[in-house]
Order: C-alpha cells, then sequence, then structure tokens
C-alpha cells in the first residue's frame, strides 16, 4: 500500500530523516516509536505531503506520490491527523466533519445551495461523529470541546475523507488516562479494515494496536518487526525503552 | 431597511433632497463594502486595494460614454468584466502570497492603475474625466431622476448583501472559509485553497466594478483618486467597523463611517482629527464590529 525508499531530510545539519525505508501493507497497522526529536513528526508530514523530502521515494497504492502536494494526496486517499490539534475552531464539530466529506465530494465551486442543509454531506458527518462517540456534541463548537474531543473530531475528519491509509500522529498526545482508553478502544474497532500508520508515546497503546513496529533513532530506522520481537530486541532497548543491556 | 425604502418620499417632503444623494452615496460605496467583506471577513484576504475595482468600474462607464456608447445595460457590463478581469489578473499574482505580502501586492497593484489613471492624458489626467450622460436603460428606468435612481442603487445593495449571504453559506463559502480558519487543516482534508480563494477575488471584483459604475453615475465625475490607498482604506474601515463575517455588517459599517463624516465634516473642518480617535475606539469595544452589537455573527 505504502512504499518508502532513502527517504531523507535534513535541516541544517540535523538529519531529521536519514535514509528512511518503511513499507505498510494494506490493512495492517504499523506503529512508529521513537525518543522525543526522532523524527516521528518528521516523517509523517513528508508523508502526507505537508514536507518535500531532499531525497528518496513515496510510493502510494503503486503510484509514485513523492511530489504531489497535500491535498493531492489526500484526495488520493492519505489522511493525517496533527500532533498539536488542528481543527476548524469556530466551527461546529458536524461542520468540521462535514467540510471534510465536502472535500472529497468532488469539486467545492458550487455556488447557491446551502451547504449546512445537503444531507449527502451531512449525514455522513453525523455517522462519522457518532462512530467516534461525539454524536451528543454536534451542535457545539470545536474550540468549546474539550481537549479529548478535538483529538476525536480530527480522527473523525481524517476518516470522514474515507482515507485508504490513516496517519495518526500521537492522537493520545494530552489525553487523561480515561480519554486515551477510549480513544484505543476505538481506534482497535478500526483495525483490519483500515491500514494505519500510528507515531504514538504511550508504549500501552502502541503495544495493543501495533501488529508492526518500526523504531526511529536520529531520523534512522534501526528496527521494524512485530510487536513481540521489538521488546526483545536489544538495540532498540538500548536506544529507546532505556534498558542498559 | 424599512428607514431606507421610506427614505425618498420623506426627504423630498422634508425639502431635504441632499440627504437623498447621501444616501445614494453611501449606499454605493456599501457594495462595495459588502463585495470586500467576501474575502476579506469570509476568505480572510486582506486586500488593500480593493478601491482599484471602484474605479476600473467607474472608468469603464466614464470611458464608454466618452465614445458614445450609454446603453446602461452595455456600460454596467463591461463595467463588471473588467473588474473581473483585472482581479482575476491581480488575484491570480498575489494569492499566492500571503499576510504581509499579500496586503503590499494588492496595494501596489491598485497604485498603479491609480498612476495609470493620472497618466492618461486622453480620459482627463488627474483632473478626472466628466460623463457626458449618464447611462441610459431605455424605457426600464431613467437615472436622471434622483429618486429613481435611488431605489436602483438600493435594490442592487440588497442584491449584493443577498448574493454574498447565499455564496458563504453553499459549498463554495464553506471552502472559503474554512481555509481562512485553518489552513492546514484544509490541505490535510484535500482542499486546494488557491482556485478557491482566486474565485472570490474575481466575485469580490466583479462586484465591486458594479459599485463602481453606480459611482461614476452617481457624481457624474471620475477621478483617479477613486483608486486611492485612501479610498481602499475607507472600504476596508466600514467591513471592519461593520463587522467582518458577517453579510450586512459592512452596510452598517458605510452607514456608520459615512454618517459620523457627514456630520463631522458639517461640525468643522478638522474633523479627520475626531474621526480618528473614534475609530480607534469603535475597533477596540467592538471586537466583532457594529454588527457584532445586534446580534452574534457566526464563523
Amino acid at each position: 500500500m505504502l512504499e518508502v525508499k532513502g527517504l531523507t531530510k535534513t535541516f541544517g545539519a540535523l538529519r531529521a530523516t536519514d535514509a528512511v525505508d518503511l513499507e505498510v501493507q494494506e490493512g495492517e497497522t504499523l506503529a512508529v516509536i521513537g525518543p522525543n526529536g526522532a523524527g516521528k513528526t518528521t516523517l509523517i508530514s513528508q508523508l502526507a505531503g505537508n514536507l518535500r523530502p531532499d531525497a528518496g521515494r513515496i510510493r502510494f497504492a503503486g503510484e509514485d506520490i513523492t511530489s504531489l502536494s497535500a491535498p493531492q494526496r489526500s484526495r488520493k486517499g492519505l489522511a493525517r491527523s496533527f500532533q498539536i490539534t488542528s481543527v476548524y475552531p469556530e466551527f461546529s464539530a458536524l461542520d468540521n466533519v462535514a467540510l471534510a466529506v465536502q472535500a472529497h465530494a468532488g469539486h467545492s465551486f458550487r455556488f447557491w445551495r446551502e451547504a449546512r442543509s445537503d444531507p449527502a454531506l451531512i449525514e455522513p458527518a453525523r455517522r462519522m461523529l457518532d462512530d467516534v462517540g461525539l454524536s451528543e456534541r454536534t451542535n457545539v463548537l470545536a474550540a468549546n470541546l474539550a481537549h479529548g474531543e478535538q483529538r476525536q473530531l480530527e480522527v473523525a475528519m481524517a476518516l470522514a475523507t474515507r482515507p485508504r491509509l490513516l496517519l495518526l500522529d500521537e492522537p493520545m498526545a494530552g489525553m487523561g488516562i480515561e480519554e486515551s482508553q477510549r480513544m484505543i478502544a476505538f481506534l482497535a474497532t478500526l483495525k483490519r479494515r483500515q491500514t494505519i500508520v500510528l507515531v504514538e508515546h504511550d508504549m500501552d497503546a502502541v503495544f495493543r494496536l501495533a501488529d508492526r513496529i518500526a523504531v526511529l533513532v536520529y531520523g534512522r530506522v534501526i528496527a521494524t518487526d512485530s510487536p513481540e520481537k521489538i521488546k526483545m530486541n536489544e538495540e532498540v532497548r538500548r536506544a529507546y525503552l532505556g534498558e542498559d543491556a | 431597511m424599512l428607514v431606507l425604502l421610506a427614505l425618498p418620499p420623506l426627504v423630498i417632503a422634508l425639502g431635504q433632497p441632499f440627504y437623498l444623494d447621501l444616501v445614494r452615496r453611501i449606499m454605493i460605496l456599501a457594495i462595495a463594502a459588502v463585495s470586500l467583506n467576501l474575502i476579506l471577513g469570509y476568505g480572510g484576504l486582506v486586500s488593500f486595494g480593493h478601491a482599484a475595482y471602484l474605479g476600473i468600474g467607474a472608468y469603464a462607464v466614464g470611458i464608454l460614454g466618452f465614445y458614445g456608447v450609454t446603453n446602461g445595460w452595455i456600460q454596467w457590463a463591461v463595467a463588471i468584466t473588467a473588474s473581473a478581469l483585472v482581479a482575476l489578473a491581480i488575484g491570480a499574482v498575489s494569492i499566492r502570497t500571503s499576510g504581509i505580502y499579500f496586503i503590499m501586492i494588492t496595494l501596489a497593484f491598485t497604485q498603479m492603475l491609480y498612476y495609470l489613471g493620472i497618466s492618461i492624458a486622453e480620459f482627463g489626467g488627474d483632473d478626472g474625466m466628466r460623463l457626458n450622460a449618464k447611462s441610459q436603460f431605455a424605457g426600464l428606468v431613467d437615472l436622471n431622476d434622483p429618486v429613481a435612481f435611488y431605489y436602483v442603487v438600493l435594490l442592487l445593495m440588497l442584491l449584493a448583501v443577498f448574493l454574498t449571504y447565499k455564496i458563504v453559506k453553499s459549498r463554495f463559502g464553506m471552502v472559503l472559509r474554512a481555509t481562512k480558519s485553518n489552513e492546514a487543516r484544509s490541505r490535510a482534508i484535500g482542499f486546494s485553497p488557491y482556485p478557491y480563494r482566486l474565485a472570490a477575488f474575481v466575485i469580490a471584483g466583479a462586484m465591486c466594478g458594479l459599485a463602481g459604475a453606480l459611482y461614476a453615475n452617481h457624481t457624474n465625475y471620475i477621478t483617479p483618486g477613486l483608486m486611492s490607498w485612501q479610498q481602499s482604506g475607507d472600504i476596508m474601515f466600514m467591513v471592519i467597523l461593520g463587522g467582518m463575517a458577517s453579510t450586512a455588517g459592512p452596510v452598517l459599517g458605510a452607514f456608520a463611517l459615512l454618517l459620523v463624516e457627514d456630520l463631522l465634516s458639517g461640525w468643522t473642518q478638522h474633523w479627520q482629527v475626531i474621526l480618528g480617535p473614534l475609530l480607534i475606539l469603535s475597533v477596540i469595544f467592538f471586537r466583532r464590529g457594529l454588527a457584532g452589537v445586534l446580534y452574534k455573527p457566526d464563523a
């Protein structure tokens, strides 16, 4: 589904992404873990098209998408959530999701009919809010949602674009324990149905959700393997899990 | 609105036709403000050159009249089309930039047009040009009749507000407002902001071009000053004062600004000294504009 080869991005002397190779199979959840500053968000941003790599290729669904912009990639079926919550604060939760639906319902050069009363946008948006557990909050402005709810909203927006691949950048960041548990449970329901690349700090979440784990340290992938093998991997433990070998 | 409808018979009964003239001028500029609001209030595009289209619309009428074309349909259609085309050209370049660069580029383009107006001697140059005859709408309406002209302007102003209202609530409008609210998010869900912003810029230019055509008929005299940066600033101020992101707000802003201006200038020569601080205070205390005092505008 997704194939990354030799991806490299430098900021001055810093190699934020260093010849990264990755492969994501259809239906699997690949977690990308690594210490702070390992380049996880930089990697996601290159996959989503927000950052241009210095070298390397990205192939998605059999097509080279390296030179496509973020909106183009989104329309091809790549959706992302942001580590720092990014919603439309002045719009209701329903509007937020309806906009995501609209973005994938053909062009928007339609000037007359009111978008908010268009069932083709509103109904899928409502269903998506139900799915993520925000059905009671549809008309609340996104700015007035609790932090955890905004994260749920973001996932709903990403899903509303009906992506073939979902890129989640620390979806549990800043959440309380209870909220995290709910989010993990929800993401677990997506497994198999949805191909996911998950960047996450929370090891509990990673080991519960991931089919495979890629470990990123100083911009390099030092290991990619099943969760069990990653737990046992000496190099990973030294670099990341904080144990002396 | 009822006040505006009832105004002509009232002022004529009172023998004060001057006010008809004043309100007509305000309503014409209100159309310009409504059009700017589409891109400024809803699109977040701080165009500091919106007076360009006022000038193009006015000059379209003036120049066609100069060559003997007085048919109003043709004049106004040319005014709207020319403004739209210029907006397309200016927008195509300036919308690639953002923030302060966008403000400066739109200002620069309008200054170019302003100096062009000054330099073309055939059309009056610096002194401006006289409109020999008002736009002709044979059999339908005679703009020489001040009351008829007043109602034409009122109708077009209401139409401009209605059109803007429809647009901002449509799918197109939602994209425009979304890209203003959060551009990164919009790109991430698959909207390319550029074509939508450009389309809005062209619509706003066309609408303002119509205001320009009306303005030429209103004053019977067209000067490059119509394209000055002060004029752009005035229009922008009407929008901010009236309330961005509310469709009727700019109309309130136009009335508030120009009525206060009229009041103060009748009172003292140095009215600008008073108007300036008043404007600053109004921006500080009415964060959402005058419209925000009356009702709560949505996003």
